[in-house]
């Protein structure tokens, strides 16, 4: 069955959408009711850069059974160029072509199948630019 | 003036070679690529699709339009590679370019024509003024069967092209479409791989209904071959093109931007929308481009784009096909190829 938090995660997972504090003009990416620096309420609606560069990364050699035909591959926090970090696969190379610093930019793939007949769940992935 | 106001292409990063699908059946490499002029493929990586990809493609027509992707009123996708069997791909497309909920999309089918019908159903809604904007893409993530010629070439990519009366790259000049029930090629409800008809693929099928479509939209445009700056047929293999551009009386030189069959291989929906692309990419104000479809059933679906002066402000904003050919390739042996194309069979 289709999980209800894929559904509601929707707008970040596709679209990047974030939310900037309207006092303290910090950026939270999910989007949070309540400011944790500032306490404010009030949130204007942005869209993340897509492009960023890595900050720290980590090869899986040993993977969940989902994700089993896809090792090695890595897992990075990037930095994207708002300055908000996200935790992401980086594809599309080999565990070798990356570094520390390299610049990426985020593409829409799947993310991963609920079995055979289940629905299909997609987001961002970053490559190497 | 209705046209193009932005297009966009996207090909995956990963390649197979010719010559390494040939070892593995046995074949003599030389041949395959004397015959069917084709040097490698591109393949989808595992986490790609025809959603991905007509995604990726969108984005990057939308760089070149420079318009609020909200205004977009209609959004079609044509593939034969649907990820789902019942859900338009269109939804997560639409979904994934910010443009729901005010929008209407539909997912076409037509072997490797479908692309061109999206498009030209988003052309028809733009002139009719029911929607200010309307993306037609053709993409595909398709498979030949193993050992199969097919094999060879089918491989993966798509293009998108918004349409709009302001800012227009490339006007629609005349269309012309030409359709006949003809068996040379098809796939049931719940089979995995295509069957061709022997005997109804080439002549009576790719050759009849370009020449068919071809030959009507320049009796009804008045234009002849060499009124046209650059030309675009399907390309379901190197020579098929060259030789249907030539009964048609266009030389070599008006075919080559777009001839990008070679290395892309034959991305089905996205092949002659894909070859459209590359040749927009290095086409000039005021040049003529005549592109024919071809889809197995059978049809041909024939535009002819003006290009604006307009041209020269979006080229440079997004990545060129010939760039996407060339760069980053990372290449497949038979044995990856095999695994990222789902052709291995995995316990449950
Ligand atoms: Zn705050």
């Amino acid at each position: 069955m289709p999980s209800p938090r894929y559904h509601r995660e929707i707008p970040q997972r596709y679209r990047l959408e974030a939310v900037k504090c309207n006092n303290c003009s910090k950026i939270l990416f999910p989007p949070r009711l309540i400011c944790p620096d500032c306490g404010f309420k009030q949130f204007e609606k942005i869209k993340l850069s897509d492009e960023g560069k890595i900050i720290t990364f980590t090869i899986i050699r040993v993977a969940p059974a989902e994700f089993a035909t896809q090792v090695p591959y890595s897992i990075a926090i990037v930095e994207l160029n708002d300055g908000v970090r996200i935790t992401t696969q980086v594809v599309d190379c080999k565990p070798e072509d990356l570094e520390i610093g390299k610049f990426v930019k985020l593409v829409f793939r799947k993310i991963q199948e609920e079995g055979k007949t289940g629905i299909i769940c997609y987001g961002y992935k970053a490559v190497l630019t | 003036m209705v046209g193009i106001i932005g297009y966009g292409s996207y090909l995956p990063r990963y390649r197979i070679k010719v010559e390494d699908i040939a070892h593995q059946w046995g074949r003599d490499p030389e041949t395959i690529k004397r015959g069917l002029l084709l040097k490698e493929k591109t393949v989808p990586g595992l986490d790609e699709d025809t959603i991905t990809i007509s995604v990726e493609a969108a984005k990057n027509a939308l760089k070149r339009a420079d318009i609020d992707p909200k205004e977009i009123g209609a959004l079609y996708i044509g593939s034969e590679s649907h990820p789902y069997a019942v859900k338009p791909s269109g939804t997560v497309v639409a979904e994934a370019l910010g443009i729901v909920p005010d929008v209407h999309t539909a997912d076409y089918e037509f072997a490797c024509k479908a692309g061109t019908e999206a498009m030209f159903v988003a052309y028809s809604l733009v002139k009719a003024d029911v929607v200010k904007y309307a993306v037609g893409i053709g993409a595909d993530t398709s498979q030949g069967a193993p050992g199969d010629a097919l094999e060879f070439s089918a491989s993966a990519g798509g293009s998108a092209f918004i349409f709009g009366k302001e800012g227009v790259v490339a006007e629609v000049l005349e269309t012309f479409s030409y359709t006949t029930d003809t068996p040379d090629f098809w796939r049931r409800e719940g089979a995995f791989y295509p069957l061709h008809g022997g005997r109804f693929t080439g002549e009576p099928a790719y050759f009849k209904h370009i020449l068919g479509a071809g030959r009507a939209i320049l009796e009804k445009s008045g234009y002849t071959a060499s009124d046209f700056t650059y030309v675009i047929f399907h390309m379901p293999n190197g020579k098929f093109p060259l030789t249907v551009g030539k009964r048609l009386g266009f030389k070599k030189e008006q075919m080559e931007p777009g001839w990008i069959v070679n290395l892309m291989g034959n991305t089905y929906s996205g092949s002659s929308p894909t070859g459209f692309s590359a040749t927009l990419d290095v086409a000039k104000p005021g040049d003529l481009i005549l592109l024919v479809s071809f889809g197995s059933g059978a049809g041909s679906d024939a535009f002819i784009f003006k290009v604006t002066e307009q041209i020269d402000e979006v080229r440079d904003k997004a990545e060129k096909v010939r760039d996407m050919l060339e760069n980053n390739r990372i290449y497949l042996d038979y044995g990856q190829y095999a695994k990222f194309r789902g052709k291995i069979v995995m316990n449950e």
